[in-house]
């Protein structure tokens, strides 16, 4: 079959800007400690606010008692009857309560908030506050709500429940050669920003101001209009420099930044909050657990006619994100492999634990995670490589995905899988590595060590994996986003969104779009805050939708703002100081000129929502990795070597921010693999603390290569893709991958913890001389 | 309350601040001194983002107790730029990509500062990761911010030649 890889080469067109990396706009502030984040910002006269929670999973509030000893003067209190409109979050299905009123349902449920000039004493009064919950039996884990032990939500516990049909897999199973099943787990896993959650909230002149850590500020907006029943002229929402968000600042800050205006409406002063690490890693949001059942079908040279994916994922106490989160999931559950016959199954279900909610890839990481897996069980079950087993099922251009969508452009899955198999020289270090292993443990059985002792092995995985740009299916069509350009007084253009710089370069690739289009430095460009008192909604800033959906808009804008100026010039313009002279021309004699454009969905995509058909989005990108572990046979400790990524995003408007994001993910993904592990008991988090929830530092994490390739899309600007979320994908089956390389031992939950691993291994053992009678 | 006068030396100047003995240096600097630039990430030393120099040793600001500095050299995020020019390291960072949200940025400059002062010439791969392993960052996978610090001793070392 005839492969496209070859339109993958550089970029034949010269760009100004567009494909340069110039320093990110707000660098230098960064670098100086000049940067202000909302912990920074000094009011005369804040309260600081404190969030009284549950201390039980499930239960009915019947009472509140506030110590009498202490001194409550000075102190505001407020609970869900000082909530001026409806006492929700709002989101999806509006289920969430901004504070518990009598039912409790989670955990670190907020139920009553202080708030006082002196921290401490804030703190204090905190503490002084007792709550009477009368317990109920919780629903702590998947099995059981799918069980029924506790009926939480409706009538089975299931949020929501997607079933994606192709085919005829009944008929695919029956002509395969193999069927093969397993389950894989994974666990939550925490966002873990630097920056924790923190909001700030004044209420002057009958206008309501939030400012904070946030990514999507109308959003925010929309939430506190329904609170404190306001029209969105009385609400303002400013997003403050944000350490990052992950996807952990996408809906949660609806929440604090609700709790930090009730004080301030309460009260009448400006009111502050900031959680410290340990209660935010308790109480907002985590990714979403999912335990995947994966069958698959195949020929005895390895072509797929049958997949099933049957995706179990714990929403936690409030339905929240979880719809979506799935259904990303779902999408993209039998990863980017042609299969004449799928059915996937995915249902999101309820557990009295704290909502799960966005964390970058959105669910696809988990779905994937259980895909690739079950890609090298297959290739292992019929003697064939790794690499070539993908190579044979990997997507080309035309085919079409599980939901019925043709893939008609920019499909790069072979070229991220070569690339990454070249570079890596894949068939010749795998050998290696599996020769050195068997040299090792012969010398062993020899009496030989290596020295020190260490009964070490190394092994090398790779992975496949694609992600969709946007919101899924009509989701954009829904969001009918709307991007702005203006001329500031200074003769400059402006960009005017709500889609915030959380650290990934939004704020820089934008200015870079736009700087192009209007042939002038992006260092030109002015950029707006994301305040919804000044910016048109253009959605929210997730769903590696920022650059291709968004900066799409503002193209659009650019090239309307350069025709108009030209028109008006009558000649072309060259050039910036051209640019400048006829700009401000154009604001003394015709006065302001502004051009706004909404999203249209790009002509010939369609989405059936009820039946999960047709194009989930737009365009996808694709990534191939390479992970090459060290593993302590006896202590179960996994060291990643080294990793190499080559992820085809189309193209890349910002080279270094693109690798600065798949570098970041990458390691997001390393550290979901092998060592970021919620532990829970009795429904909270055990490990609230960095001192043991563990992300990797840089001893943990390997060098990482990245190589960009672009197939440019011809609907993104300058032919971009999505990049944010698909690094996250791909690491954590290349690790399982790699382990069972080293070691023989194939795991099926992450992460993959040292005594984990000694389980597994002693398993084997175990099973070893059993194996052994068999075969006697 | 009881209060201690306390008196330092922060990035250069002379500081006089009269606080509660046991107030952590990242507040002092926070709050009294007006220096934000050093921020919080964990308050329990995990996180490094409370990295500043002090008599030279790197410490995580929010376990050191105010008396402890009394007398002491103290370097923040601040004191690294002389006026508006930026310091090597600062430059590398921004061309290279190291700096991404921000938030660990002060902490990781100070820690790599105090590398840099020690090593001569230009510190292999390992040795920057080890240096730089009390410090988080939730962005960059960190490849990023090795190839700046090794970027700017380069500078340097050239520089010096």
């Amino acid at each position: 079959m005839a492969t496209r890889t070859r339109t993958g080469a550089r970029p034949r067109a010269r760009f100004a800007t567009v494909g340069t990396s110039p320093p990110r706009r707000e660098a230098a502030d960064k670098v100086t400690g000049r940067a202000r984040y909302i912990d920074d910002i000094v009011v005369p006269g804040v309260l600081h606010g404190r969030t009284v929670r549950s201390t039980v999973a499930r239960g009915i509030v019947r009472g509140v008692r506030l110590d009498p000893a202490f001194d409550w003067r000075d102190v505001v209190v407020a609970d869900h009857r000082d909530i001026p409109g409806e006492n929700v979050v709002a989101l999806i299905a509006d289920d969430q309560p901004l504070l518990a009123a009598r039912d409790i349902r989670h955990a670190d449920e907020p139920v009553l908030l202080v708030a006082h000039a002196d921290p401490e004493r804030a703190e204090a009064a905190r503490r002084a506050v007792t709550l009477d919950i009368e317990p109920l039996p919780p629903v702590l884990t998947v099995e059981d709500a799918l069980a029924r032990t506790a009926v939480i939500h409706g009538d089975d516990n299931v949020y929501k429940e997607i079933v994606i049909a192709r085919g005829d897999v009944d008929a695919g199973f029956a002509a395969a050669d193999h069927v093969l099943e397993a389950r894989y787990h994974c666990g939550h896993q925490e966002q873990l920003y630097i920056e924790t959650n923190g909001m700030l909230a004044e209420v002057a002149d009958g206008v309501l101001t939030v400012r904070g850590s946030l990514q999507c500020p109308y959003y925010v907006q929309r939430a506190l209009e329904r609170m404190f029943a306001l029209p969105p002229e009385r609400v303002r929402v400013v997003q403050t420099v944000t350490g990052g968000g992950f996807g952990g600042k996408e809906e949660y800050p609806s929440m604090i930044g609700g709790h930090a205006a009730l004080l301030a409406w309460k009260s009448g002063r400006p009111a502050k909050i900031v959680y410290d690490r340990l209660e935010d890693i308790a109480a907002t949001t985590k990714r979403h657990p999912a335990v995947t059942r994966v069958r698959a079908g195949v020929t005895r040279d390895g072509t797929l006619l049958a997949w099933e994916s049957d995706v179990v994922m714990d929403g936690g106490a409030y339905e929240t994100l979880t719809p979506v989160v799935l259904s990303r999931g779902a999408i993209h559950a039998a990863g980017p492999y042609r299969c004449p016959n799928v059915r996937i199954r995915a249902r999101g279900v309820a557990t009295n634990t704290p909502p799960n909610g966005a964390f970058r890839g959105f669910g696809a990481p988990q779905t994937q995670f259980a895909a690739e897996c079950h890609m090298d069980r297959l290739a292992e079950a019929l003697g064939l490589d790794p690499l070539a087993l993908r190579r044979r099922n990997a997507y080309d251009e035309g085919d079409v995905t599980p939901t019925g969508q043709v893939l008609r452009e920019s499909v790069g899955a072979k070229l991220a899988l070569e690339e990454t198999a070249r570079r890596v020289q894949w068939p010749r270090v795998r050998r290696a590595l599996s020769r050195a292993n068997a040299a090792a443990a012969r010398a062993e059985r020899a009496g030989r060590f290596a020295a020190g002792g260490r009964r070490l092995r190394r092994g090398i995985g790779l992975a496949l994996v694609w992600h969709g740009a946007g919101f899924t299916g009509s989701g954009e069509v829904k969001l009918a986003s709307l991007a702005a350009l203006d001329l500031a007084p200074d003769g400059w253009p402006r960009i005017l969104t709500a889609n915030t710089e959380i650290g990934q370069g939004t704020i820089t690739s934008f200015a870079q779009l736009v700087g192009e289009t209007l042939g002038i430095r992006p260092e030109r460009v002015h950029v707006n805050d994301a305040d919804t008192a000044q910016v048109p909604d253009s959605g929210p800033t997730v769903a590696s939708r920022t650059v291709m959906v968004v900066g799409g808009l503002l193209e659009r804008c650019a090239a309307a703002m350069r025709e108009q100026l030209e028109a008006f010039a009558g000649c072309t313009i060259e050039g910036e100081h051209a640019f400048r002279r006829v700009a401000r021309r154009w604001l003394a004699t015709r006065g302001p000129l502004a051009i706004a454009r909404r999203y249209q969905p790009p002509p010939g995509i369609a989405w059936d929502d009820d039946h999960y058909r047709g194009d989930a989005y737009g365009v996808f990108s694709y990534a191939g990795i390479a992970v090459e572990v060290e593993v302590d046979l006896d202590t179960g400790e996994t060291r990643v070597v080294r990793v190499l990524t080559a992820q085809e995003i189309g193209r890349a408007i910002h080279p270094v921010l693109a690798a600065g994001q798949i570098e970041g993910g990458t390691l997001q993904g390393l550290g979901w693999a092998l060592l970021e592990d919620v532990r829970w008991k009795d429904g909270r988090v055990w490990n609230h603390q960095l001192t043991n929830y563990i992300i990797p530092t840089a001893v943990d994490a390997p060098p990482i290569q990245t190589v960009l390739l672009g197939i440019p899309y011809a609907r993104g600007p300058f032919g971009a893709k999505g990049v944010g979320e698909l690094p996250m994908d791909a690491p954590a089956p290349a690790v399982v991958e790699a382990i069972a390389h080293a070691t023989g031992v194939r795991v099926s939950e992450i992460p993959v913890t040292p005594e984990r691993l000694l389980a597994a291994l002693a398993r084997r053992e175990a099973d070893a001389p059993a194996r052994a009678g068999a075969r006697a | 309350m009881s209060t201690v006068a306390l008196t330092l030396t922060v990035n250069g100047r002379a500081r006089r601040v009269r606080v509660p003995p046991m107030k952590r240096l990242l507040d002092v600097l926070r709050e009294d001194l007006a220096l934000p630039g050093t921020k919080e990430g964990c308050g329990e030393g995990e996180c490094g983002a409370c990295t500043v120099s002090m008599n030279g040793a790197v410490v995580n600001a929010c376990l050191v107790p105010a008396v402890h500095a009394q007398g002491a050299r103290i370097v923040t995020v601040e004191g690294l730029a002389r006026g508006p020019r930026l310091g090597a390291l600062q430059q590398a960072f921004v061309e290279l990509g190291g700096a991404q949200c921000g938030i660990c940025t002060p902490g990781m400059l100070i820690a790599a500062h105090a590398l840099l002062q020690r090593t001569r010439g230009v510190p292999r791969e390992d040795a920057v990761r080890e240096a730089l392993a009390g410090n988080l960052c939730r962005c960059t996978g960190y490849q990023k911010i090795v190839d700046a610090v090794r970027a700017a001793a380069r500078a340097k070392s050239g520089a010096a030649r």
